[in-house]
Formats: structure tokens, sequence, C-alpha cells
């Protein structure tokens, strides 16, 4: 067991320190004013921003609806067993 | 978890509210210069990816308390806390691609960020496969992927600075200006009350689960 514990730690500290040694160049860090840039390179998008808002949405409804079917299902469970069992009734 | 059921209609009202009040604060949010109209996906998958951290955080801290101390309750916490990262990751995947597809012109690319992120969530379908199909006694190994995927998360935030991405810096947050800093965080709010509000609810369907169990041991011993 610490064996293994040892040779995980050894291996996890090789990867981190095989990755740190290769630092890329710095991304893009900060938000530019609208006025820099030539309107050639904006890009409108309102169908993607609708779209995604309209996908957690949906998503979030049909996964709501998804918990209450199965808690629904447990409950009718539950209840078909009490009724097919007095002593669990009693508990 | 009882005191949590009670404030869960209230809760929902709120986040329901919230979530109804987003789209108009980020439509009044100033534009970004390049992205102009799509960078407003940025106010939902930010949030997205914060709601998956937080529930990657609770599935993994759930993971360990089950694994080391024989909690039930832990156990059931980390299934219902897995099944909403993934959720949650679904939010993120999906508003980025659409992102990317605007700002790359490619809906997907095999980039350390978008790569890292996508194991993550499929170490968190692998852990929730195992909770179905693994049969008895694949509870502690669950628990055990969901400790690695926690570690992943490690990986997936830091990915933008170890390597070469195209996926913009965590520390573009920090320069963003007041106008749209507000509908970020308030937009973070609601995201983590919708993670409160569906963890409470899952949580209390495990439990009822859990009681279900019981009644069928009960029955059995009987037998």
């Amino acid at each position: 067991m610490i064996r293994s514990i040892y040779l995980a730690v050894v291996s996890l500290t090789l990867t981190v320190a095989s990755v740190l040694a290769a630092q890329p160049p710095a991304g893009q860090s900060e938000f530019k004013p609208l006025s820099e840039v030539p309107p050639s390179e904006q890009l409108p998008g309102g169908a993607f921003v609708v779209v995604a808002y309209a996908f957690i949405w949906i998503a979030t409804m049909v996964y709501v609806w998804f918990v209450w079917k199965r808690l629904r299902k447990v409950e009718d469970e539950m209840r078909a067993l009490q009724r097919g069992s007095p002593e669990i009734k009693r508990q | 978890m009882k005191p949590m059921r009670k404030l869960l209609l209230p809760l929902l009202v709120v986040t329901a509210a919230m979530f109804a009040v987003a789209p108009i604060l980020i439509a009044r949010a100033p534009y970004e210069s390049t992205m102009l109209m799509v960078q407003k996906i940025f106010y939902f998958h930010v949030p997205s990816w914060i709601a998956m951290y937080s529930a990657l955080a609770v599935c993994g801290v759930a993971s360990a308390v089950y694994l080391f101390k024989g909690s039930r309750q832990a156990d059931r916490v980390a299934v219902a806390a897995a099944e909403l990262a993934v959720l949650f990751g679904l939010f993120g995947l999906v508003s980025g691609s659409l992102w990317g597809r605007k700002a790359w012109g490619v809906w997907w690319q095999w980039d350390a960020r978008l790569t890292t992120a996508l194991l993550l969530e499929l170490i968190l379908c692998a852990y929730l496969f195992l909770r179905k199909y693994g049969g008895p006694g694949s509870e502690k190994l669950a628990a055990g992927v969901a400790l690695f995927g926690m570690a992943d998360a490690v990986i997936v935030y830091k990915s933008v600075e170890w390597w070469r991405t195209v996926h913009p810096v965590t520390t573009v947050v920090t320069t963003l200006i007041p106008e749209m800093y507000g509908p970020l965080l308030f937009c973070s709010i609601a995201f983590m009350l919708l993670f409160g509000v569906l963890l409470t609810a899952r949580v209390a369907l495990e439990n009822r689960r859990g009681e279900l169990d019981d009644l069928y041991l009960a029955i059995e011993d009987r037998r």
C-alpha cells in the first residue's frame, strides 16, 4: 500500500515537473476597447448566444423532469411495498 | 439536508427569478472589442464551469469521506454531485463550443484546455456508469474515480498556463471592467443557487432510494 502511494507520488511529481518545464508564451490576458479594433475583425453572434442560453434552460428543465420522474418511481415502489407488507408499514 | 429541503422552494423561486433577470443584465453589459455579441456567452460559460468545479469538489470530498469513514450519506451526496458535475460540464462544453465556432471558426479544437475538460467530463461519466452498472461494491471503486476526477480538475484549470492553448487564460476575468464584472458575478451566483437547488433535490432522491433499499432488506430478513 505504502509502496503504491510512494510510486504514485513520484509519478505525479515527475509529470508535473515535465509540464512546468515547458512554459508556453502568455495567451490573451486582457479585454481591449472596441474603438481599437477595425470593423472587419468584429464578430456578431446573437443567434449563438440565444442558442447557448436556451440550451442551458432546456437541459435544466429536462434534468429537473428526469429527477422528478425518478423520485415518483421510487415513491410508487415504496407505496406498493408498504401495501404488500403490513409489517413493514409499522416501521 | 432537512433544513435545506425547507429552503428548496424559496431558493427555487429566487434562482428562477435570477435566471429571468440575467439576460437583461447580459444584454446591457458593454460589448467586448473583438467578439461583440458572441462574447456574451462568457456570462454563462464561466458560471457553468464554476458550478461544475463546485459540484466536483463536493463529489470529491464526499467520496473521500465515504472511502475513509464509510458514511452512506456522504456516498449519496457524492453520486448526486457527480451527476450535477456532468450536467454543468455539459453546459460549459456546449456553450464553449458555440463561442469557439464564432471565435475560432470551428466547433472544437483539440487543444489542452478543451481536451482535458472533455476528459474530465468522461471521467465523471465513467463514475456514473460505474455506479449504475458496476454492481454491488462498485461504490468504493467509483469513489476512487471521483478522486481522480478531482485531481484532473486542477490540470484543467491550470492547462491554459502550462500549455500553449487557443483558450483565453483565466486571468481575463480579473481584467474585466465593472460593467462586465457585475453581470458575471450575478450569473455566477445564479448558477451556484441552481447547483444548490438541484443538489438538494438530487440528494433527496438518493435518500429515498436508500430508504427503499432498507425496506427491501427488511422484507428479505423477514422471509
